[in-house]
């Protein structure tokens, strides 16, 4: 069977996939924020483990992770949250979290609970890329486990050719020389780094994240690329409107009435 | 087997860079040009200059006479506390200050705890006229305030950090997030042998200039160049990686690393990470540290600011494991006990981290004829407040 996340590249549609902290703003959230966003018309999700220090995260996102460790949450309590989740939600789904947790749980011990829930991948900004090559690439695809990589402004050419030769799903285009929520549109840099790796051709899809807030944002990247992946605006969302609201933020953001 | 870094940027199975593919530049064009920007005569000619000429080095080592009386041994200080700014971190800030200026950087960002690091960073920027930002948490901010007014003074701006259990974690995790943002012009001045790799070797490279004077200074007035222990305390490591660097594969002189117990090891208020800690990622390293068993990492506490680190950096990590150090955990009081003494003893007022390495003698008996140099790291100037709160002066 095919990989959900590769199936859903193969539909002819630009993507949207929305990022949220498990645990926040409150600890049983997670399955509620899930299934809202499935009926609203998401295509893919992705399901943060919160760690005590997000190195690659802005304000938004590092307060919403230390709220939800606050709250209780682990891996364990996400595990046992998502345990029943393929009953209800069948688009793609993805964990993104910092590596020390997973190294703790045990990376085969993580990637086998992934793979019994039905996690499709994993988004791991910590785990550099030779790390993973030389010592995990064997269990992640025994499980069938998507790894997603990230390249940024400042990634050589050689290095995405790279990146890409050992990439199976899509690429994660960091918009910006930023942590996540930093930014406040995109200007022409960014426009042309979004034409610049178009043009290059690559053999994966990529969907672009980092400051992607609002249906102007959402429209400047996914004319360059696949999808986009909305995430401190979410959060800032969730805060203010609770996980009922989600319908409108998404509707804001394919601006659909 | 070997106690040094392989070519990998490992020592033993500690080490690696950890790090988002956002920093892979920085770092990655740090690991290329370290060696080769350390290894050019122009750059050794110009930091040993200002080592000499403006940090004031070599620092004596010091035959502890009184001291050495009263433990019956014979303790020699590598007086780091004599250094310009009061301690071993501006061995390191003067190499990265060159190192950032050759790679043609225009920005400096540090983090610090206590505020030494920041202070010694503040230093050389000021000496080179390069901006300076120094990331300091909240709660250390308010608990180090001459040192935030030194760096002040200096022309340094101290950003509080606000995220987290707002300590030097913390802060160290912004410098992180600022070095993300600004990728291209700015250079992060770490403050100890922590990081991805190269920053653990490059520091230690930096710090190891305490070895190699006390091989020559030992050779002066004890006949040889081997001293039988070496005794450092070990926050993340620099004053121990640069007191041990040219005695790491010279099993005949013996490594003894100091930790902070805090209130005690057992008492969960402790910063002893060789205890406490399981392998884990910290600050883009494989190394020990001090977190749940669920990968969190946990906040440390000792009365010293410089030991309130939640791990150690990986080549001490590697000694641990290895065998090749003694690691002993010495507890607030010990220290305080231990520093006092040595004000009352030999006319010095040692930082609080230092005093941590000097109550090893309460705790490890040594033979009469043994050779103990031990580094005194810092000045006790800055923590005056601590010891007038502790001894109700
Ligand atoms: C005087 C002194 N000694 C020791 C340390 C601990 O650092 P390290 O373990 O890197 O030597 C510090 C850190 O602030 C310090 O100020």
């Amino acid at each position: 069977m095919m990989n959900r996340i590769n199936q859903k590249l193969q539909e002819d549609k630009k993507l949207l996939s929305i990022y949220f902290t498990a645990g926040y703003p409150n600890l049983h959230d997670t399955e509620t924020i899930l299934q809202n966003l499935e009926a609203s018309g998401v295509d893919m999700i992705e399901i943060g483990l919160p760690f005590s220090d997000p190195l690659a995260d802005g304000p938004t996102i590092q307060a919403s992770s230390t709220q939800a460790l606050k709250n209780g949450m682990t891996t364990e309590v996400l595990f046992n949250q998502l345990k029943d989740v393929r009953k209800s939600v069948s688009i793609p789904l993805i964990i993104m979290g910092y590596f020390n947790p997973m190294l703790q749980y045990g990376i085969d011990a993580f990637c086998k609970k992934c793979a019994e829930i039905g996690i499709d991948g994993l988004i791991i900004p910590d785990l550099p890329v030779d790390v993973y090559n030389e010592q995990y690439k064997t269990t992640f695809e025994k499980f069938g486990l998507i790894n997603v990589f990230l390249i940024t402004p400042q990634t050589s050419v050689e290095r995405i050719h790279f990146i890409d030769s050992i990439s199976n799903g899509f690429i994660y285009m960091v918009s910006s020389a930023s942590v996540t929520g930093s930014q406040s549109g995109f200007g022409e840099e960014q426009s042309n780094y979004f034409k610049r790796i178009s043009n290059m051709n690559l053999k994966n899809p990529q969907i672009i994240g980092f400051g992607i807030s609002n249906n102007e944002t959402f429209t400047q990247a996914t004319t360059y690329a696949k999808g986009a992946i909305i995430g401190s605006a979410f959060i800032k969302h969730l805060s203010k409107e609770g996980v009922k609201e989600t319908d409108s933020f998404v509707k804001s953001i394919l601006n659909k009435t | 087997m070997s106690y040094n870094i392989n070519e990998k940027g490992y020592y033993g199975e500690f080490g690696g860079a950890y790090i988002p593919e956002m920093l892979y530049p920085n770092v990655e064009e740090l690991r290329q040009n370290y060696l080769k920007v350390m290894a050019e005569p122009k750059f050794q000619k110009e930091f040993k200059q200002l080592l000499k000429d403006y940090v004031g080095r070599p620092s004596p080592l010091y035959f502890a006479k009184r001291l050495s009386k009263k433990y019956n041994t014979k303790i020699y200080l590598k007086r780091e506390d004599l250094n310009h700014t009061g301690a071993h971190k501006i061995n390191n800030t003067i190499g990265q200050i060159l190192m950032a200026q050759r790679l043609g950087k225009k920005r400096i960002i540090a983090e610090t705890g206590a505020g030494q690091h920041g202070v010694a960073t503040a230093t050389v920027c000021a000496l080179m006229g390069l901006e300076c930002i120094v990331y300091m948490g909240e709660i250390d901010i308010a608990r180090q305030a001459p040192n935030v007014a030194r760096m002040k003074m200096l022309g340094a701006t101290v950003v509080p950090a606000l995220s987290g259990s707002r300590t030097l974690k913390d802060a160290t995790n912004e410098a992180i997030r600022d070095w993300i943002n600004n990728p291209v012009d700015t250079h992060y001045i770490i403050g100890s042998v922590v990081g991805p790799h190269p920053y653990p070797d490059m520091v230690a490279r930096f710090q190891a200039v305490i070895s190699e004077e006390i091989q020559w200074q030992l050779q002066e007035q004890e006949g040889k160049t081997k001293p039988d222990y070496v005794i450092a305390c070990v926050g993340g490591g620099s004053n121990a990686a640069g007191a041990y660097y040219h005695y790491l594969e010279d099993t005949d002189v013996k490594l003894i690393a100091i930790e902070a117990a805090g209130l005690g090891v057992d008492s969960g208020e402790s910063a002893a990470t060789s205890v406490l800690g399981k392998e884990g990622i910290i600050h883009g390293s494989k190394t020990l540290l001090m977190q749940t068993k669920d990968g969190q990492i946990t906040e440390p506490y000792s009365i010293s600011a410089g030991l309130d680190y939640p791990g150690v950096g990986p080549m001490h990590a590697h000694l641990y494991k290895s065998g090749r150090a003694q690691f002993i955990s010495i507890t607030d009081n010990e220290a305080m006990k231990a520093g006092l003494e040595l004000c009352k003893l030999e006319g010095i007022i040692p930082a609080i981290e230092s005093s941590h390495a000097l109550a090893v003698f309460e705790q490890k008996k040594f033979k009469p004829n043994d050779v103990v140099v031990l580094s005194l790291s810092g000045r006790g100037d800055k923590d005056l407040e601590t010891y007038i709160n502790y001894f109700k002066l």
